[in-house]
């Protein structure tokens, strides 16, 4: 005799396999969405259009200019002969940035001015640091005055991401946000289903414990979240060339424990919402939101108001964020991922007493 | 210990009090129809006795087991199929089945003989998705569900709404061979001539009980003649005879009106000349192929009366 517990499982699985465009959803929003992070909504500097006027035309200028010239970053879109034709490109939108190379004073020296765009100030920002960094590259053999600061040149090193890569931001920001899709949609309207259609009053009066109940529809959306986390860091390392530094267990382990978390919030608000448009919008709302606004995947926390910093303490989506970029982008072990590992287990233990209190065993 | 006991229950949702001071016993193996339109408190008083639902006062028992105190051990006696289809529409009528047989830790192998009247007839369709199913397969298939795990007390809000005359017909035949297997059955349904299949009835409206006897007993109640009256204009027929004097009541029933005036009133002067004065009325009133003739009354009738 087959136990309940396994029947009510493939039951759920049954429900998911049937509904052939929600599977399709569940298997291809990781994909799509690393894809459209990856490639199209990017924060990275590629090919961008700028104006070079030079007037020193010397030996080390101009090897400087084919280096701007031979970047990723910057594509050449003229050279010009004077400011105000670079002005003129600026305001028609032709380039971003103009390099302006202007004759010292003295024969051989050489001054360099940047203009940028700075309608988008992340991007001006990022703009006159990579050309600052490629002069001086260049230009650092030479007498090389950057600015005033005469003899004092910073050295600055970037650690773990040395191109400040955008995928190792995003992809445990990715990470995140499916896992609590998922598990925390899926899970709140896969049961609210079951009170919409009214089969919840059937199982309710049947010796159907509620905790198997809760159990089935949470189990095969933790198997296929499980998927989803093969395909993300799959396709992360094999397509986005993102790292995984650390132990490939203890980033699988985290995830789990994280797509628990979401498991309880899904269960938690099924005991609230009655149908499943409510469930979904709860879900969207409180979940999807703070975890793309508050969970540093987007904006840094620290750049926060202070209030917001104190609420995001709440948002599971960052510690799992911050312990998956210790383990996948650091390279950490298990002892430094220990207070998001804690924060996240506490966080399953009060929502499941929280859900399993709401869970009503009547009407 | 099949039985069903229900004590002063009463049940209010916020102003509207559902259920009001109901108490009801149902013997084992009786076969009792709880008749009443929408909104008379059938699905509460459901909801309560399958331990669904709290009471605010009053107790109640099924197989002398409390309700309340003894939901768990309930849920695994009684067999309930709610007022609406709930299945599973993208499960197939098999697998439906089989998930409520397992869910009550039981097979359909081993239940089969009880179901094997009902689940013949949708058998051939064991593969189709329960949401493909006609109106009267759907209640066939539910029932099945509810049956499979042989429950001793078996309870059926409405399972005859939306479906067909000839499968409504089926459908009650099936309750009376389970209904000889010792199961006891409360069902539910707005239906007046359903009624008359059950052993015993309870007429509710407003959430009150208002009657309870057998449907004989309920129509040997009705203590006033009654007319099916006919005529070319119905509604204006309708309209007319409300008028006449010393008419109980008129309620249009299909292609008649059912005509209701107290005995005392006939009997004065005889049955012959009270039709003929009730012919002359209506036609002073400018009727047609007036039609009228003596009917003995359903429970409707006597739902109407009370």
């Amino acid at each position: 005799m087959k136990s309940p517990l396994v029947a009510f499982v493939r039951k759920e699985f049954i429900h998911i396999f049937r509904d052939k465009r929600t599977m399709m959803i569940l298997l291809l929003m990781p994909v799509v969405l690393i894809i459209l992070f990856g490639y199209a909504i990017t924060t990275e500097i590629k090919c961008v259009p700028i104006a070079i006027l030079d007037q020193s035309r010397d030996e080390v200028t101009q090897k400087m200019i084919s280096h701007f010239v031979a970047s990723e970053y910057f594509e050449l879109y003229k050279m010009i002969d004077n400011v105000e034709e670079g002005r003129a490109l600026f305001r028609q939108g032709k380039v971003r940035m103009v390099l302006i190379v202007e004759r010292g004073k003295v024969k051989g020296e050489s001054e360099i001015q940047l203009l940028v765009d700075a309608t988008d100030p992340n991007e001006a920002t990022q703009l006159s640091a990579y050309a600052t960094q490629i002069a001086v590259e260049q230009l650092s053999p030479f007498t090389f005055h950057l600015s005033t600061g005469k003899g004092i040149v910073p050295v600055i090193s970037l650690l773990y991401n040395p191109q400040l890569r955008g995928a190792y931001n995003f992809v445990p920001g990715v990470m995140g946000l499916i896992l609590i899709l998922i598990c925390a949609m899926m899970t709140s309207v896969g049961i609210v289903k079951e009170k919409e259609i009214g089969t919840m009053e059937v199982l309710l009066v049947s010796p159907l414990k509620p905790v198997y109940i809760i159990l089935a529809k949470a189990t095969p959306y933790l198997l296929l979240s499980l998927v989803n986390i093969a395909t993300i860091l799959a396709l992360s390392y094999f397509l986005l060339d993102v790292p995984i530094n650390g132990s490939l267990l203890l980033l699988v382990g985290v995830s789990v424990l994280y797509a628990l978390v979401a498991l309880c919030l899904g269960l938690l608000i099924s005991t609230i919402a009655d149908t499943q448009q409510a469930a979904m919008l709860i879900s969207a709302v409180v979940l999807m939101l703070p975890v793309i606004l508050l969970s540093g995947m987007v904006f840094p926390i620290e750049n926060m108001p202070e209030i917001l910093q104190v609420i995001s303490n709440i948002v599971p989506a960052k510690w799992y964020i911050i312990a998956v970029k210790d383990i996948m982008i650091k390279g950490l072990g298990l002892g430094s991922v220990l207070q998001e590992i804690g924060i996240l287990s506490l966080m399953v233990v009060v929502l499941i007493g929280l859900s399993v209190k709401r869970f009503k065993i009547r009407l | 210990m099949r039985e069903i006991d229900i004590r002063h229950i009463n049940k209010a949702y916020g102003e509207v009090r559902a259920l009001q001071d109901i108490s009801l016993h149902i013997g084992e193996g009786e076969l009792f129809g709880l008749i009443g339109p929408d909104g008379a408190g059938k699905t509460s008083l459901f909801r309560i006795l399958t331990t669904l639902l709290l009471a605010d006062s009053g107790t109640a028992s099924v197989c002398g087991l409390d309700v309340v105190r003894d939901y768990k051990e309930i849920r695994w006696r009684v067999g309930y199929m709610p007022g609406r289809f709930s299945l599973y529409q993208d499960l197939t009528v098999e697998e439906n089945l089989n998930f409520f047989a397992t869910v009550f830790n039981t097979t359909v192998r081993e239940n089969y003989d009880l179901i094997r009247d009902i689940y013949v007839q949708i058998e051939p369709f064991k593969k189709r998705k329960a949401g493909k199913l006609s109106g009267g397969m759907k209640q066939k298939l539910a029932l099945s569900c509810a049956l499979i795990h042989r429950p001793d007390v078996l309870f059926l809000d409405e399972p005859t709404t939306g479906v067909d005359p000839v499968s409504r017909v089926e459908f009650w035949d099936m309750l009376d061979r389970l209904k000889r297997q010792g199961i006891t059955i409360l069902v539910s349904t707005p239906y007046m001539d359903e009624a008359s299949r059950c052993d015993r009835i309870a007429l509710m409206r407003g959430g009150r009980c208002l009657s309870v006897d057998t449907p004989e007993g309920i129509r040997a109640t009705f203590d006033k003649y009654l007319y099916a009256v006919r005529s070319a204009s119905m509604y204006k027929l309708l309209l007319d005879l409300r008028t006449y004097p010393d008419a109980d009541s008129c309620f249009s029933f299909g292609d008649a009106h059912h005509f209701s005036i107290r005995k005392e009133v006939v009997d004065k002067e005889g049955e012959a000349v009270f039709r003929k004065d009730l012919q002359a009325f209506l036609t002073a009133k400018g009727h047609a192929d007036i039609g009228i003739e003596p009917i003995k009354p359903g429970i409707e009738d006597c739902f109407m009366a009370l």
